[in-house]
This record gives structure tokens, sequence and C-alpha cells, in this order.
């Protein structure tokens, strides 16, 4: 009997205070989405909190197509996203009449690394990646001379992201051609940490990882600069560096990430607020985080397009593979 | 011979029993040692930063015991009163014993699935948005079939001579469930809750179905209110690059533990209140 009257007393308690924040109380803005995006939206989230107190800020992870799938129904304000929104994406908003206004906040490089003892391995070029990870190597290339006839006769082993990661989806489309195309003979995990483990333990490892679990554990991985052998956007090897990725060199292995705004959650003050106080901090913010900034001209661009409403993408369908945002946002500023 | 045999078998079973203690032992020893540093009271009262050292738990914690009380308010009265309907007048008919058959299915459900029923059917359908009604609704019906099959265990095991006993002296079937049965169970149905939400305490991944928040600024203040809970945001900080967020993750699991053994302890002492009752 106790127990349900202590039943009875924990839904009493509940229903009494259950007066207020529904989905959307007006002082909430709301952002959910990519895992890559989360921690850019969390400082910026954290730093607005405490200039703004009144003002409820909240960051989920549903992933980028969970994000859009939540955004598109109107249940959020804001969309985090690892990759430009999809034709299907759009088509879905487009139906429940969300609008959204596309804001390119940062980089995301992926770091070819390997052990700190694999000497031979000072750089690689793109050609070569393919010959490793393209599907048709599955069981086929397994020695490091296989790639290149100077690296020593030895077993190669490969770690990499999980199949279920944007890291993934975004390495084989840079690398094969095609999002998931890869060969699955190799250790993944969608935790990087087990990545950053298994090749900083095993002098025969080289694996691709998010650029910011290097900069984390660099003492303990070497990283692999990587050459795409066109010239025109820097010549040799590059590696992955904030000016690198920033600049365009670090190609094809660096991407842009975003938020989206919707244009009806914009007329409310405290998302407006809260979009401009991110543009306006972001640079900073995003270099604490391990991401790369766009530059201050970039987000001046960017904050133009918010400050303009320009609705609609200019990503959607481009192939973001190699892009700079300073030129696509260019292009756009042209027409 | 037949004593060796005998002994054998004894050191047999402390062996298997010795294993899987250490296990035990040795996660929490991992986990304390690894976590038990960064406790603190600060830990428990902050809420979450991108700073390891100004993280708390203090969003996820509250998160966690609204989801948990709720689930146990729902998931308690809804399941034994279906397990009483089962046991005490439901027939053995076909159709009893296929809805049975599938109560015993649904425990074994992955519990993602039931994390996209709750998103259908609470979140969107019945309009609850991403609140802690929907997270606890939604864990309620993850935890229902074990609460069902464990009350029907313990209304089995009272005897019949107490319901016997009952009807003779003039009660009525429902005046008997109630007063002698329901208490003499109870002890076996506070088991079963307490299994079942302590499953439901550390799922993770139907609460994400579902929608609930990774960052979120403040403890839930009403049943409406979103939320986290404390396995997203363990979740969250084991998957960073930062070294010192894993020392977070560590001390968060910590205070996981305690809570789940709090509510254990709480309903061991409820269960042994109502055993000596029973016997006296």
């Amino acid at each position: 009997m106790a127990a349900l009257a202590f039943t009875v007393a924990a839904c009493g308690g509940g229903s009494s205070s259950s007066g207020g924040t529904a989905t959307t109380g007006n002082t909430m803005v709301s952002l959910d989405g990519s895992s890559t995006v989360f921690p850019i939206s969390e400082a910026v989230a954290e730093e607005f909190q405490k200039a703004n107190k009144n003002i409820r800020v909240t960051v989920g992870i549903s992933g980028t197509g969970g994000g859009f799938q939540k955004f598109c129904r109107a249940e959020i304000d804001i969309s985090d996203a690892s990759r430009p929104i999809s034709a299907s994406e759009v088509e879905a908003c487009a139906t429940t009449g969300v609008e959204f206004i596309e804001l390119p906040i940062a980089y995301d490089g992926i770091a070819i690394t390997v052990n700190p003892k694999a000497t031979w391995a000072d750089k690689i070029t793109v050609a070569e990646l393919k010959t490793i990870w393209a599907p048709e190597a599955q069981g086929k290339v397994k020695r490091w001379n296989q790639v290149r006839p100077t690296w020593p006769d030895r077993e190669i082993h490969l770690f990499g992201a999980g199949v279920d990661s944007g890291t993934f989806d975004y390495f084989t489309e840079a690398i094969n051609g095609k999002a998931k195309a890869s060969r699955g003979d190799f250790t993944s995990s969608e935790d990087d940490n087990v990545l950053v483990q298994g090749i900083s333990s095993d002098e025969l490892a080289l694996g691709f990882l998010p650029f910011a679990y290097y900069e984390e554990n660099a003492t303990r991985l070497k990283l692999v600069p990587v050459d795409d052998e066109k010239p025109d956007n820097g010549a040799g090897p590059i590696a992955p560096g904030p000016d690198s990725i920033r600049t365009g060199t670090y190609q094809p292995l660096s991407r842009p990430v975003f938020i989206y705004v919707s244009t009806k959650a914009a007329e409310r003050p405290e998302v407006q607020k809260f979009v401009e106080f991110y543009l306006a901090n972001a640079e900073k913010l995003v270099r604490e985080v391990n991401y790369v900034g766009l530059g201050d001209a970039a987000y001046t661009m960017v904050g133009d397009r918010f400050a303009k409403r320009k609705t609609g993408s200019v990503f959607s369908g481009v192939n973001t593979v190699g892009v700079t945002i300073d030129q696509l946002l260019s292009k756009e500023r042209a027409q | 011979m037949r004593k060796h045999a005998d002994r054998l078998f004894q050191a047999l079973s402390m062996a298997t029993l010795i294993i899987a203690l250490a296990a035990l032992g040795v996660l929490i020893f991992d986990i304390v040692k690894d976590g038990g540093s960064r406790l603190s009271w600060q830990f428990l009262t902050n809420i979450a930063s991108r700073n390891a050292d100004e993280a708390g738990v203090y969003h996820a914690l509250m998160g966690s015991i609204w989801v948990i009380l709720i689930t146990a308010a729902l998931s308690l009265p809804i399941g034994v009163a279906a397990a009483i309907y089962l046991e005490e007048y439901g027939t053995r008919s076909r159709v009893a014993r296929f809805i049975e058959l599938n109560i015993a299915n649904l425990a074994a459900v992955p519990s993602i699935i039931y994390g996209l029923l709750g998103l259908g059917l609470f979140v969107r359908i019945m309009a609850m948005g991403q609140s802690v009604m929907a997270g606890a609704s939604t864990l309620a019906l993850l935890a229902l079939p074990v609460v069902i099959l464990s009350t029907r265990e313990a209304l089995r095991t009272v005897p019949s001579t107490i319901r016997e006993g009952s009807y003779a002296l003039g009660a009525t079937k429902w005046q008997t469930i109630w007063n002698q049965v329901l208490p003499m169970a109870l002890p076996g149905i506070l088991t079963g809750l307490i299994l079942a939400l302590s499953r439901a305490i550390g799922e993770t991944a139907p609460l994400i179905a579902i929608g609930a928040l990774t960052y979120i600024p403040f403890a839930p203040d009403g049943i409406w209110s979103k939320f986290t809970v404390l396995p997203i945001q363990i979740f969250n900080w084991v998957s960073r690059p930062q070294p010192e967020f894993k020392v977070n993750a560590a001390a968060a699991i910590l205070v996981l533990l305690v809570l789940l053994l709090t509510m254990n302890a709480v309903a061991v002492v409820v269960r042994d209140r109502f055993q000596s009752r029973g016997r006296g």
C-alpha cells in the first residue's frame, strides 16, 4: 500500500508543477542534429546562456538526418548539419512550409594518421589512399609495399570511423568517389577514441579520424600529409591544420559544416539574437573545440546571408568535396 | 567418492560466483579509480559545459530522477492491474495464452524499437513533444512486460488457503485480492518493478530516439519540460576527444550507480516491511 501511495504522490507532484514550458516555449531556442556540430553549438549555447539568463537554449544530437526531420516538422528552430541539406529534405521542408536560411559555420577536417614509429609513412597521395580503401582492395591490399613499392614488406593494419558516422560517409565520398563505398575488412569504431588507442599502439597501423581527435592526441599519433596531385590548390603533400583547411589547400579531406535556421523561428527575437551571437563568436569558439573557423571575411558574408534572410541552399546538390566557403559564397554574391 | 563429487561441485559453484563478483569488483574499482576524485558537490550541482572541470551532472541527474519516478508511477499500476486480470480473472483460453506468450516476447524486444514507437505515438500523435512525460511513457512501455510477468509470478506464490480463508469469511473477490493477495505478493511485485526500472534507468537508445536532449542548461521543472538523462550525458562525454571528459564520464557513472543502489535500497526496505507484516 505504501508503494501505491508513493506512486500517487509521484503522479500528483508531476502534474501540479506541469504548467508553462511546453515544447516550444517562447523563450526557448532549440537546436538538434549532427553530433559533429554538437560541440560547436554547445559551446555557443553555453556562452550565450551566460550573457542571456532568461533565454534557454537546448541542443540535441539526433544526427544530421534526424535533425532535418525534426526541422522540417517545425519541431526545432535550428538544425545542426555536417553536410548540406539533401534534395529530399528540401522537399520535405517545402511540403510543411518550413523555409530555411543556410549558414556555414566551420570546417571539419579528416586526418590520416599512423603510429609515430612508422617512419616510412611521411606522405600519401589520394590515389594511394584509394588503392588502400577502395571496395576492390578488400582481402587483397594487405601489405604496405602493395601501396608503394618503397614501403616495407609488412602487414598494413587499417583503422577507420564506423560506417554509421558522417566521417565515414565523407571519407569514402572524397577518396572512393561514392559515399559508403569502402572495403569492409578494417577495424572500425563509432568511438574515435578506440581508433586513437588502436593506431597509437600498433606500429603497422594506418587510419583516418576527425582532425579534432588528432589534435587532442598529437603526441601519440603521427600525421600523414595528403597530396591530391592537383597543383592549383597547393602543390605537394599538405598536412591538415587550421590554415590549410581554411584556405582549401588540404583537399579533399576537409568539409564545411552548417546550421540551418528556420525563417519563421528567425522572426522570434531570441532566435535572432542567438544566431547573431553564434556568428559573432564562432571564430573563437570553433577554435576552442578543435574545429577550424571560416575566417572573418567568410563570417561577414555568412552574417550578411542571415541579415538578408536569404533562404534556400547554395550547397545542396553541390559536391562539397574540395570546395571552400569563400568560393561558394562569392559565387552566390556574383549572381 | 560421492562426497568428493559433492565437494567438487561446491568448489565449482563457488568459483563461478567468485568470477561473477570479481568482474563486478573490477568494474567498480576501475570506475572509482577513474572518476572517484572528480566527484564533488560542485559536480552534482553544475550543469553541462564544454570545459571538463566546470561540467556537472545536475541537469541529467534531475532528469533521470524525474523520468524514473514517472516511469514507476505509470508502469506499476498498469502492470499490476494487467497481471491481476490475467492471473485472477482471466480464463485459460487460447486468447489468454496468446496474450501471455506475447507479453513474454515483448520483454525481449530491443529498446530502440520502443523508442521509435514512443516517437510516433507519444511525441507526435499524442503531441507530448520531447518531454519528460513522453520519455517516461516510452520507458514505462519498456518496463511493463517485466512488471506484468513478475507480478504474475508473485500472485501465484500466494497460497490458495489465504484466498479460500478470505472467501470463507464472506469477502468478495475484489476484497480478497486487495486486502489479502496483493499485500502478500507485494515483495515479489516490488522486486520485479526494481528490475524493470533498473533496466529503464540505464537506457539511452529509446530516449535519443524520442529526442531527449544532450545540452540543456536547466533541470526539468515539470512533466512537460524538456530533459536529458545520465546515460545520454555519459555517452556524450565518452565520445569526446578530450581525455578529461573520460574522467567526467566515470564520475557520472558513479552517480548513476549510486542512484540505482538507492532505488534498490528503498525497494528492499519496503519489501522487508511488508514481508514481516505478512508473517505476523
